[in-house]
């Protein structure tokens, strides 16, 4: 899943790391957003399955967007803002 | 015009474990058994458990029924076609201080009477053994015959078992008339139906106590909730089905992923005045119960817990249950009032009932369990 | 008196609103760091902009709650980013927790203004990266100021459908196509009901006419075969117009949904009766028009006691702070609450008319093929509920939507059942030959949303 930047692209940026891939977001943007903006494609997989999982609600529903931040623990990434400097991990 | 009445050799009054496999070993024996129950079978208190399928610990006044049930839950699948997620995981019980240390090894001596397995798991052994255990366990006991099953699919396995071979079970079938005269039984459901039969099994869980009351024995029992909850799926390590000395906690992983704990008790309301019985788990509770699982397991921390539940079971004040004739009707048996310990028994209980009825014996010791370990309270049957 | 509002979405921010205008401050919980609910979601602070471009028709009123919601903040005792995740109403007690830390909120009357999310259908191919909800893809618009996609396209029925694919196309990522379920027919034939929306009503003929207008595909009636996609995206979906001839539009994201459902989980924790409205096709918790439910001290309002949309959860969100008011006897404008019953009477038609324009398509979902994952936290298929209603199932036949979920386990992941409950619910009632609405419904367990175990 690729975000689509529509608005605002002009915001400062922060760079993140997604298992060891360098990720460039721009301030304001929930940990899910830096990510699929970022190329990130997914966020993790199915518990009981080999399919990849990217969130679906966006309003902490459907609990599909599960990643482990440094330091953090365990987050769902569109309640989650994206900070300068997160290292993140997929699932 | 009154409503025809439905007769047959035995009616079992509750469709948890213990009426079901009493109406499968029933029916295999080709008695014609009648099962009611006031919602769907395994509703209650055997399909909400932990599913610990446990020798360990047990009352030695238990330990020779679970040791016929064990047999019996590894046959199951011979029996009623599923093993309902039993796995012989082993069950490990750990104590956190020398008295709790001490605790485990005076019950090697029970084990070793009543012929279940178990071996202590030293100071050394434990955290080698187990290293995902944390620094407050000091020794654990390890009874490698013991595991856990799914609660959810037990019972209603067994009831389908049991219809196969004859029985006849209805459920959404609430009894609120008794009675017991020239050798019969009349039950009359809330929506009217009859049922009668020479022969009458009291399978009721909590509300056997009240069945018990109906024909002069009230006996002292409480509801009792166990207060029960379960993680999101994470890698499987936890093999063995867990539990400490005095109870606090228990907990096992599926290999699944996901962890079942349980603790403490929840709420309930199990003789509602209007409407039907229910339970809650208590939110203090659970995370009192989580506080002393990630002492037992750290690598809980962080894990999400998704649900929590409670359910309706009965408690006898010596925590045994009530098993055998009635003392005051002859034709009445009882099996009621598990006190939490009916999940790992009701297989054997059947087996159990179903000699009592057709035999007037089991092959069973079951003397500790009799109704009139309690004194006579003033009752009538309605 | 300490009063317990839970949610700051339109209802939740009228009901601390009016409390406040009466002398009573309350404890006011969110689960996010904002107000404004779903609905009028605004952006963190980097990414703000006028009330126009973010809300069109909506901005006035979007504005007026903001300034509400900002005014009324300050003199509640606001705790955003605090979960509800238990009620005991017995002790009058809610469970909390917020950034890890447990807590306990203890009040005499509670409004539970909880809100709605998307009712989702599963359709083969949904648990692709690139698929979410019609409410994800504005929320991603509105709060992100991202597209789920250049070319997305946009999936079911209901206003919702119109809007999201209209805000599109004005941002600048406009829809492969709009692909709506109902038939246009069905739509026409609740016009004089709808006319009754008045303003609502020609905004959601204004969408679908400009959207004809610049060119987006548009089609109804349509059923939906199956999205395609790969690892990291969608990549088509396949459907089928009203006439049976198959299409394949490629897509690089898919926003679908059809209406609402309530987040009524901490109603019923509470203890509230819920019923089965044929005209919603939901389950809702039963109060009366003020918001008093059969649990004496707790109040519903909002789409979470059943969808009425946000200009009603205004209204009802006043309302149920006046009931609460009335039942301590404080003296209240009882004229201005008879307005307010009137009002939310007549909303209660539109409401209906709406429902009958765009009727949950029940058959599309009891008719999912049997490889369909239904339950995406538990990962199963509507193959594994149909074997739940079959007599040879190893455990027996489930006659229920809860025996249903203890055998399957559908409804048992993280989500609770909230994405997969009302789809599993028409699959097990069509396999069991029984009305939806006899299977009963998926009962609330606590916790609300997952609670994470604290380290020792």
């Amino acid at each position: 899943m690729k975000l689509h930047r529509l608005r605002d692209a002009a915001r400062p940026a922060i760079a993140l790391q997604l298992d060891g891939q360098g990720i460039v977001a721009q301030q304001g943007d929930t940990l899910l957003t830096a990510l699929l903006a970022g190329g990130a494609g997914h966020l993790r997989r199915s518990d009981f399955g080999d399919e990849s999982r990217a969130g679906f609600c966006l309003m902490g529903a459907c609990q599909d967007c599960w990643v482990t931040v440094e330091g953090l623990g365990r987050v769902r990434a569109c309640a989650t803002p994206a900070g300068p400097g997160m290292v993140v991990h997929r699932g | 015009m009154s409503t025809p009445v439905e007769t047959a050799e035995v009616i079992i009054l509750g469709g948890g474990g213990a009426g079901c496999s009493t109406a499968l070993h029933l029916a295999q024996r080709g008695v014609r058994a009648v099962l009611l129950e006031r919602g769907l079978v395994g509703g209650q208190a055997s399909g909400v458990n932990y599913g610990g399928v446990r020798q360990q610990g047990r009352n030695p006044a238990e330990l020779p029924i679970a040791r016929r049930s064990r047999e019996i839950w590894g046959r199951l699948p011979e029996i009623i076609g599923t093993d309902a997620e039993f796995s012989e995981t082993g069950h490990l019980k750990l104590a956190r201080n020398e008295a709790e240390e001490a605790d485990l090894i005076a019950y090697l001596d029970t084990a070793r009477q009543h012929g279940l397995p178990l071996r202590m798991v030293g100071r050394n052994a434990i955290h080698r053994d187990y290293p995902w255990l944390g620094p407050s366990v000091l020794a654990g006991s390890f009874a490698p015959e013991d595991g856990s099953a799914n609660p959810r699919l037990l019972v209603p396995a067994i009831a389908k078992a049991a219809r196969a071979a004859g029985a006849v079970i209805h459920e959404q079938t609430r009894v609120t008339g008794y009675y017991h005269g020239a050798g019969r039984f009349e039950l009359t459901a809330e929506d009217g139906r009859r049922f009668a039969a020479p022969v009458l099994v009291n399978t009721g869980g909590y509300w056997g106590g009240a069945v018990a009351a109906a024909f002069g024995e009230a006996v002292p029992i409480q509801p009792l909730n166990p207060n029960m909850a379960v993680t999101e799926p994470i890698r499987y390590f936890i093999e063995p089905n867990l539990g400490v000395v005095g109870g606090n906690v228990y907990l096992r992983q599926i290999p699944r992923g996901n962890v079942i704990l349980g603790g403490g008790h929840g709420e309930s309301e199990a003789d509602p005045a209007n409407g039907r019985p229910w339970s809650r788990p208590l939110a203090e509770v659970t995370l009192e119960t989580l506080r002393h699982a990630v002492r037992l397991v750290p690598a809980l921390a962080g894990v999400q817990l998704i649900r929590s539940w409670s359910g309706i079971d009965g408690q006898m004040p010596d925590r045994i249950p009530v098993i055998g004739p009635s003392r005051t009707t002859p034709g009445l048996f009882h099996a009621f009032g598990f006190s939490g310990h009916g999940f790992q028994l009701g297989p054997a209980i059947g087996a159990i009932l179903a000699e009592l009825v057709t035999e007037g014996r089991s092959t069973t010791p079951i003397d500790a369990f009799r109704i009139d370990r309690f004194p006579v309270a003033a009752a009538t049957a309605s | 008196m300490k009063v317990a509002v839970i949610g700051a979405g339109p209802a939740g921010t009228r009901a601390v609103e009016t409390l406040l205008a009466h002398g009573i401050s309350p404890v006011w919980l969110e689960e996010s760091a904002d107000g404004g609910g779903r609905i009028y979601q605004r952006p963190p602070a980097p990414l703000a902009r006028d009330h126009r471009t973010l809300y069109g028709f909506e901005a006035k009123r979007a504005a007026a709650l903001h300034s509400a919601f900002d005014a009324a903040r300050s003199r509640a005792d606001w705790r955003p980013q605090t979960l509800v995740w238990h009620i005991r109403p017995s002790t009058r007690q809610l469970h909390t927790v917020s950034q890890g830390q447990q807590a306990v909120v203890d009040y005499h009357a509670a409004i539970l203004c909880t809100g709605a999310m998307d009712r989702v259908i599963p359709i083969p191919g949904w648990t692709h990266p690139g698929v979410t909800s019609l409410g994800a893809a504005q929320i991603a618009l509105k709060s992100q100021g991202c597209a789920i996609g250049q070319r997305p396209v946009f999936l079911g029925s209901g206003p919702l459908l119109w809007l999201v694919a209209y805000q599109y196309a004005k941002a600048g990522a406009p829809p492969a196509a709009v692909l709506d379920t109902t038939p246009f027919a069905t739509k026409l034939a609740a016009t004089p009901g709808l006319l009754r929306g008045g303003a609502t009503f020609a905004k959601g003929l204004f969408y679908i006419t400009w959207l004809r207008a610049h060119g987006i595909p548009i089609a109804e009636g349509v059923s939906p075969i199956a999205i395609d996609g790969a690892e990291d995206g969608v990549t088509a979906l396949r459907w089928r117009d009203a006439a049976g001839r198959e299409h394949r539009t490629e897509c690089d994201a898919l926003g679908l949904g059809w209406g609402l459902r309530p987040e009524a989980q901490l109603a019923d924790l509470a203890g509230i009766p819920f019923r089965f409205d044929a005209v919603q096709h939901n389950w809702i918790p039963e109060r009366d028009l003020a918001g008093r439910t059969p649990v004496a001290h707790h109040y519903l309002a909002g789409d979470g006691a059943g969808i009425g949309g946000a200009e009603m959860a205004e209204l009802a969100g006043r309302r149920a702070a006046l009931a609460v008011l009335q039942n301590a006897r404080t003296p209240i404008d009882t004229a201005a609450a008879a307005a307010l019953d009137r009002k939310l009477a007549a909303g209660q038609k539109f409401r209906v008319a709406l429902e009958r324009a765009f009727p949950f398509p029940a058959k599309l979902a009891a008719s999912l093929p049997d490889d369909t994952i239904l339950c995406r936290c538990e990962g199963l298929r509507a193959a594994d509920i149909r074997a739940t209603a079959m007599v040879d199932y190893h455990a027996g036949v489930a006659p229920e939507l809860n025996r249903a979920k203890a055998f399957s386990r559908a409804g048992m992941g993280r989500c609770q059942g909230r994405l997969c409950g009302a789809a599993t619910a028409e699959v097990l009632a069509a396999a069991l030959g029984q009305p939806v609405e006899a299977i009963g419904r998926l009962r609330g367990q606590p916790p609300v949303k997952p609670i994470p175990i604290a380290a020792a």
